[in-house]
């Protein structure tokens, strides 16, 4: 099923409504860095650019997604259950017990591929995985959603220079770049921009869009993809708002850990529950 | 191969793996920039899989991970102390957490055990992996004495899935074992020496010590554990029930979860009588230069403090 981008659009606007609705009965959820991120996960899961079979998680012919920045991906959690990874009923058990849906997403749920929450091992294992796919002869793609304060750690660089070094042209990596760390705009703490020409200067094939364009995303992700046989891996930097939709967030700095009340969610979502 | 022959664990371990990778091609290995005389077979016979990472132990066990994931054998190789500590939490979270859900086969490979990197000071002497590494849950932890067992570490790893360690010695040593087929790998130890009374329980280059020690002193039993996760627990208790006191001796810190702790946990759940007395070194890094002899003699770990300890055990 591929969707055009007006339904692309209105999907993008359930996922993030459902994130909300997810973060009300589970307040302990990361919000606002899911929030930024709705958009890249709905065109990669419904625009046709990440083959997957919701009814075998681990199917040889998927491409494989990691999720680097975990706790930012509560997104997903709907997008994985209208895809079929399990039933829609477990979004209403997220963080309870018994459920498998925690605050930060692990391999123990269908459609994550790997442990998360430790920043700043995406890379690294996703070359891996490229070098895995390429020697298998298998013409899968490898993407990566990474958070831009993770490129602060030593060893996302150390990957960085590795599929560059081992021409690893079938890997993807998407930074949801919403400018906020923990405590601090990233330009504060540790400046990790400019993104385009520290990638291109390590050996990869930089673009920049706005992380919201539904269109503009499907465009470019559809590019990188398609490239072919270039012999540099890629990297798309999505220009993202922490907290997107939500004023509380958006006008917040701390707002990574904040936790937003009842009311605050059903004004920024029009009473939709 | 004549069990009389001096030899690297790891040129025997790389020399075999190099058989099997003939016949193998799921079997990846991966350096941090460490080479060894077998390494450059493999890496002509096998360039494409054959990576050297450059020196980086977290990219390392990031890439491994990522290989392993897509159904490959692969072996990571770097100085001890440095894939084991500076790696320590992509081991953690990439191979022990991650292993617990998905098959992950990584066997890493710490060269320079203990202090057998004599003269290179507290940086390049690995006396806390045996712990940390046995901390970590789904991790096997294996320390042979020499290059036979080594070699036979080489089909258990390709096939067992889930992360392992191994340490090797940094030294060419003589053979314990005379019969390759003999070596237990599910049962972890064997009985070197017989004796009564008296046990030495060692691990690694100090089995080779403990052997010299009951050559002066007959009748000193000497136990040779060679994996300490997992081993035979109730095996081990068997052997050991027999004796009044149990000296263990390894090249690493004691009292902090190595092979001291190891018995201790057996002496305890099989409610043994015999006694304990650690060797190793003592919550203390090493400085001092000399011969590994005689890092060993500063730290009541060399034969002469094992002769000792011994003697006054027998007589009292």
């Amino acid at each position: 099923m591929i969707m055009t981008t007006g339904e692309l659009s209105e999907k993008a606007r359930w996922v993030w409504t459902e994130t909300l609705r997810i973060h009300r009965l589970a307040p302990e959820t990361r919000v606002a860095s899911s929030l930024s991120a709705v958009e890249i996960f709905t065109v990669l899961y419904y625009g046709g650019l990440l083959a997957h079979n919701g009814a075998d998680p681990r199917w040889e012919g998927r491409d494989r997604l990691i999720v680097s920045k975990g706790h930012g991906s509560i997104c997903l959690f709907p997008i994985l259950a209208d895809r079929g990874y399990f039933d829609t009923t477990e979004l209403d058990r997220v963080c309870q017990e018994g459920s498998f849906l925690g605050g930060i997403p692990d391999t123990i749920i269908p459609g994550y591929e790997t442990i998360n929450g430790s920043l700043g091992h995406g890379i690294g294992v996703a070359c891996g995985m490229a070098l895995g796919l390429k020697r298998k002869r298998s013409s899968n793609h490898i993407f990566v959603v990474a958070g831009d304060g993770e490129f602060c750690e030593g060893s996302m660089w150390e990957g960085i220079m590795f599929a560059a070094h081992h021409r690893l042209d079938n890997l993807t990596v998407i930074i949801d770049n919403n400018k906020l760390c923990m405590l601090d705009r990233c330009e504060n703490i540790m400046a990790v921009e400019p993104f385009n020409r520290r990638f291109e200067a390590f050996g990869w094939q930089a673009r920049r869009v706005d992380g919201h364009d539904i269109p503009t995303l499907f465009h470019e992700l559809t590019t990188l993809k398609q490239r072919g046989a270039t012999g540099c891996p890629s990297v798309l930097i999505a220009d993202t708002v922490k907290g997107k939709g939500v004023p509380e967030l958006e006008q917040d700095i701390l707002c990574h850990i904040r936790t937003l009340t009842p009311a605050e969610i059903d004004r920024a979502t029009g009473g939709i529950q | 191969m004549s069990t009389s022959i001096v030899m690297t664990m790891r040129d025997s371990f790389i020399g075999t793996l190099c058989d099997r990778m003939s016949t193998d091609d799921t079997i990846f290995f991966m350096a941090a920039d460490l080479g060894a005389p077998a390494l450059d077979r493999m890496r002509n016979e096998f360039p494409s899989r054959f990576i050297n990472v450059g020196i980086a132990e977290q990219n390392l066990i990031n890439v491994a991970t990522g290989l392993a994931l897509e159904g490959f054998a692969v072996y990571t190789y770097a100085i001890a102390p440095f894939i084991t500590m500076r790696a320590y939490e992509q081991v953690r979270v990439n191979l022990a957490v991650s292993s617990q859900i998905r098959p992950v086969n990584v066997t890493m490979i710490g060269l320079g055990g203990g202090v057998s990197y004599v003269v290179s000071g507290p940086t390049h002497h690995s006396l806390e992996d045996l712990a940390i590494m046995r901390l970590l849950p789904n991790m096997s932890v294996f320390c042979p004495s020499d290059w036979v067992v080594a070699a036979q570490l080489v089909d258990h790893t390709r096939t067992a899935t889930g992360p392992k360690y191994i340490r090797f010695d940094g030294k060419a040593l003589p053979a314990l074992y005379t019969d390759p087929a003999a070596v237990d790998i599910a049962k972890g130890f064997a009985q070197l020496a017989p004796g009564t009374g008296i046990c030495l329980v060692s691990t690694g280059f100090m089995s080779h010590r403990a052997l010299k020690v009951a050559k002066e002193r007959p009748g000193l039993a000497v136990i040779d554990i060679f994996s300490l996760k997992p081993c035979d627990e109730a095996a081990l208790a068997v052997a050991l029930a027999p004796y009044r006191h149990v000296i263990t001796m390894e090249e690493g810190f004691i009292n902090n979860g190595g092979l001291d702790s190891l018995v201790t946990k057996v002496v305890r759940e099989y409610e043994l009588g015999c006694r304990q007395y650690p060797i190793g070194f003592n919550d203390r890094y090493v400085f001092e230069l000399g011969s590994r002899d005689h890092l060993h003699a500063i730290n009541n770990m060399d034969e002469a403090a094992v002769i000792a300890l011994t003697d006054r055990l027998s007589a009292a």
